[in-house]
């Protein structure tokens, strides 16, 4: 809700929408009477003090008029907007949930009718529906429906490819329960959004019907009656019309200024600006000097969730420029929360701490919020593991690319859009110009991922991280982001950190590993020692189970017994010691990560 | 349940051309290949979910479940795991508690996990509740789809010793794919290699790995990621 109040459109838009709704519930108990109040001696009177917009020709107060008709005027709209999109969503709906001709039939007949002009529509289904407001009502929903149509259908199309839909339908599920449970809960809040801006356009749409007299009948009155009424008298007396107008435009704009910051706001709910809780509380002490040559230092990150639940404990890791870092852990050790919380990404309600989080220099904790949301936007690159998640499937690549320099550097468009082409070249995307036009599900797995590192490429980051990047992708690709990568890395001296749960993969990549687990970090060692010289026994045993060619096959797989605890359930000890072999009383105790050998460091009290 | 000379065509691309495939009964068949070879399509083609040319014989269809590759990807986000979980379920609303926990429990999750929502979950777990899913179908084949790729090598092994003791206790058939060589050689009878779509060699396990015959075959052998090499 905060972001609503953070721009000039977002303020003026909750703020007309709240009056209009005032307006709506205030309007007829407080000035109903007035404006019903027939008066003979005041007929058709210009603008007087106990006038301010005049009198009609019964000589009822205009002013009153025009605040007890936004009631009606809001619910017309309200109704027209709500049949629109009911109808809509159902013609939307259908061809994914009817036989293949038929659905072919709905679609093409939703395409002629986005084809068709909204206006045309509305005032053919009045004529049909007949006069009065029923008519405008059936109208302008008729006109509302095919954009509502086509949005859901695209909307639809999306989700019906998604994995969990494919499998509701191998494990039987029905066409209209998967609508229903599947589709339907997953794209409503666009379809919701979207209802806001309509409500604008069918206010304004009905206003017009009225003001062609197809609308709303005396006694009646709605604004577009009233601006009919006033408007032959607009050249004697403007305020009659003024009036009227004034609140119709009014309320079109802030609807429309609404659905356009919020369908904006969701669009880029996941861009940096997700910070919800939690700010770095600066505390130097024990944790030494900064580094001024390191792109990424983190000092004691702690991550909490409500309930006891703290997924990172008193992380602390350094990157340096040129530097890939692998960070490795088993599922749920707190990778990705730890990138999350450097990117302040965390989603509500964690709690994020650091004794320092300093990115390219600045401490994060200390900079005001405009500066920290700046510097993370251009400095810093997130790729995740499902490129999906980060390109926006209604929109065409190249732009959402070009958002990204529109947002946080203020480019124009066009230079914009050429940098999107640029970088997406730049990441070796065959045909960089004609794929910027493309939508992403156009795009083949490996090519969306090279899509997402260009967006983060889009500024001039200093570090790179990369969670899961190639866990979705196939070998062959997997190998190619790889390189791609370690090229970009090579290439613009931005340091990366790359996180995977695949020890084979980061041997393969990276100059330095640190081993994550239970929240912390246990070992951080050269890429080099981690076959013979690793000191974690849980390293160690990660190493060792890894399968391979020469493994025995009559025997189960050798795997650490026990499980990782959960972020609940760690204890002030050593979290491994369940599952370690070395484990001894001392174990009991919470082992420090301290240096062992050069470039080396572990938590281990046997180590 | 037998494969015969199944084809996908997507317009003028053949993805999977002419292939056949017996799965016996109770034994799990380990598929290879690189990416765009089409592993993935068979896959997709014989759980009903492309339109194919060919047979798939010997089995009920309906009884056919797949895991995906991508766990993030193959929840419903809006659905809680007990929810999933109980999708395939065609038990009396009373029973599916139960029968949810015990499915969570197979694939060694805590029930209280039943409450959460995906995301909520690390990686690992969710594809263990997408497991879960498919097993509560009671499935005659079951086609796992790079299901370890996500998994940390501590859990995949527990994941592996899963798969081979399910298919004991069910008698499953399982069509077990995978990019990774070393992972199929452990849990599979056979393995066939698939190459542009078509099946270059398929044979039993020790043969194939210890004494392939097709160059292709090798190069994938070759290919195996060996921790420390770079
Ligand atoms: N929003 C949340 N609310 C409560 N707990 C959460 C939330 N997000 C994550 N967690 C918990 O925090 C722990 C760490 O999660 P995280 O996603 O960082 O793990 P990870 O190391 O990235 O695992 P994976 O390899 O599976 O991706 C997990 O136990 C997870 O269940
Ligand atoms: S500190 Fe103790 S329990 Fe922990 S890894 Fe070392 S020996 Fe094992
Ligand atoms: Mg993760």
């Amino acid at each position: 809700m905060r972001h609503l109040l953070r721009s000039p459109a977002g303020i003026a838009g909750t703020l007309l929408v709240t009056l209009m709704v005032i307006l709506a519930i205030v309007g007829p108990p407080i000035w109903g009477a007035e404006a019903e109040r027939i008066d003979s001696t005041a007929i058709l009177q210009g603008v007087s003090a106990a006038h301010p917009l005049g009198t009609d020709n019964l000589g009822r107060d205009i002013l009153a008029r025009v605040l007890v008709a936004g009631r009606l005027s809001l619910a017309l709209a309200l109704l027209a907007t709500l049949i629109g999109a009911g109808a809509g969503v159902v013609l939307g709906a259908l061809p994914s949930v009817l036989p293949r001709r038929a659905a072919r039939l709905v679609t093409g007949t939703v395409n002629a009718l986005v084809a068709f002009p909204g206006l045309l529509l509305a005032m053919f289904t009045a004529v049909i529906a007949g006069l009065g407001a029923r008519g405008a009502v059936l109208g302008i929903g008729a006109a509302v429906a095919p954009g509502f149509a086509r949005l859901t259908q695209t909307l639809a199309a999306s989700v019906a490819g998604a994995d969990y839909v494919s499998a509701a339908r191998m494990l039987g599920v029905s066409r209209w329960r998967v609508m229903s449970r599947h589709v339907l809960p997953n794209i409503a809040e666009p379809l919701i959004l979207n209802l806001t801006q309509a409500l604008g356009g069918a206010l304004l749409g009905l206003a017009g019907m009225s003001f062609l007299g197809l609308g709303v009948q005396p006694p009646s009155f709605d604004w577009g009656r009233l601006l009919f009424d006033g408007f032959s008298r607009i050249y004697a007396t403007p305020a009659v019309a003024l009036g009227p107008a004034a609140a119709v435009a009014l309320a079109g704009i802030g609807f429309n200024l609404l659905g356009d910051v919020l369908a904006r706001a969701a669009a880029r709910g996941s861009a940096p600006e997700a910070k919800a809780t939690g700010r770095a509380v600066p505390d130097t002490g024990g944790i030494g000097e900064p580094d001024p040559d390191a792109v990424l230092e983190v000092r004691d990150l702690t991550v909490t969730f409500p309930g006891g639940v703290t997924p990172v404990r008193g992380l602390s890791l350094t990157v340096a420029p040129g530097e890939i870092v692998g960070l490795v852990g088993e599922s749920g050790s707190g990778k990705s929360l730890t990138a999350s919380a450097i990117g302040g990404l965390v989603p509500y309600p964690g709690e994020v701490s650091a004794g320092r989080l300093r990115l390219c220099g600045a401490d994060l904790g200390e900079l005001p919020e405009t500066e920290r949301r700046r510097l993370l936007g251009t400095s810093l690159a997130m790729v995740f593991q499902d490129p999906m998640a980060s390109l926006n499937p209604a929109l065409r690549v190249g732009g959402q690319l070009a958002e990204v320099a529109i947002v946080h550097q203020g480019a124009s468009r066009t230079e914009a859009g050429n940098r999107a082409v640029d970088r997406l070249e730049h990441v070796r995307v065959p045909e960089p110009g004609r794929r910027a036009r493309q939508h992403p599900h156009e795009l083949s797995g490996g090519m969306r991922q090279r899509a997402v590192i260009a967006m983060g490429l889009m500024g001039e980051p200093r570090l790179i991280i990369a969670d899961e990047p190639t866990t979705a992708l196939d070998v062959t690709v997997q190998r190619e982001i790889l390189r791609l990568l370690r090229q970009v890395t090579d290439e613009t001296g931005a340091a990366t950190l790359f996180i995977s749960h695949d020890i084979a993969v980061v041997g393969e990549l990276c100059h330095r590993v640190v081993v994550m687990y239970a929240g912390r970090v246990v070992e951080e060692l050269p890429v080099e020692e981690l076959v013979s010289g690793a000191a974690h026994p849980y390293t160690r045993a990660l190493v060792a189970s890894l399968p391979d060619m020469e493994t025995d096959r009559s025997l189960p797989l050798a795997s650490i017994p026990g499980r990782q605890p959960s972020p609940a359930e760690v204890g002030g000890g050593c979290a491994f010691a369940a599952r370690c072999e070395l484990a001894t009383a001392r174990c009991a105790e919470l082992p420090p990560l301290i240096s062992y050998g050069t470039a080396h460091r572990v938590a281990c009290w046997e180590a | 349940m037998i494969i015969k000379n199944l084809t996908v065509r997507f317009g003028a691309f053949t993805a999977v051309d002419d292939v056949t495939l017996e799965i016996p009964p109770g034994s799990i068949v380990g598929l290879v290949g690189e990416s765009g070879s089409g592993k993935s399509t068979l896959a997709r083609a014989v759980s009903g979910l492309v339109p194919y040319t060919g047979a798939v014989e010997g089995g009920d269809p309906r009884r056919i479940q797949m895991v995906f590759q991508d766990p993030s990807t193959s929840l419903d986000p809006r659905m809680t795991v007990g929810a999933s979980v109980a999708e395939g379920l065609r038990l009396p609303r009373t029973a599916r508690g139960p029968e949810v926990e015990r499915l969570l429990s197979l694939v060694s999750l805590p029930a209280e996990l039943a409450g959460r929502y995906p995301r909520e979950l690390s990686g690992g777990q969710r594809q263990r509740v997408a497991i879960a899913r498919a097993l509560g179908a009671r499935p005659e084949l079951l086609i796992a789809d790079e299901i370890t790729s996500a998994l940390d090598v501590s859990v995949q092994g527990s994941v592996l010793n899963l798969v081979r003791s399910l298919r004991a206790e069910f008698g499953l058939s399982m069509l077990f794919i995978s990019h990774n060589l070393a992972v199929v050689r452990y849990v599979s009878d056979v393995v066939a290699v698939m190459h542009e779509g078509r099946l270059v060699e398929t044979g039993p396990t020790e043969e194939v790995v210890g004494a392939p015959k097709e160059g292709y075959t090798r190069s994938l052998l070759e290919a195996v990621p060996r921790l420390g090499r770079g």
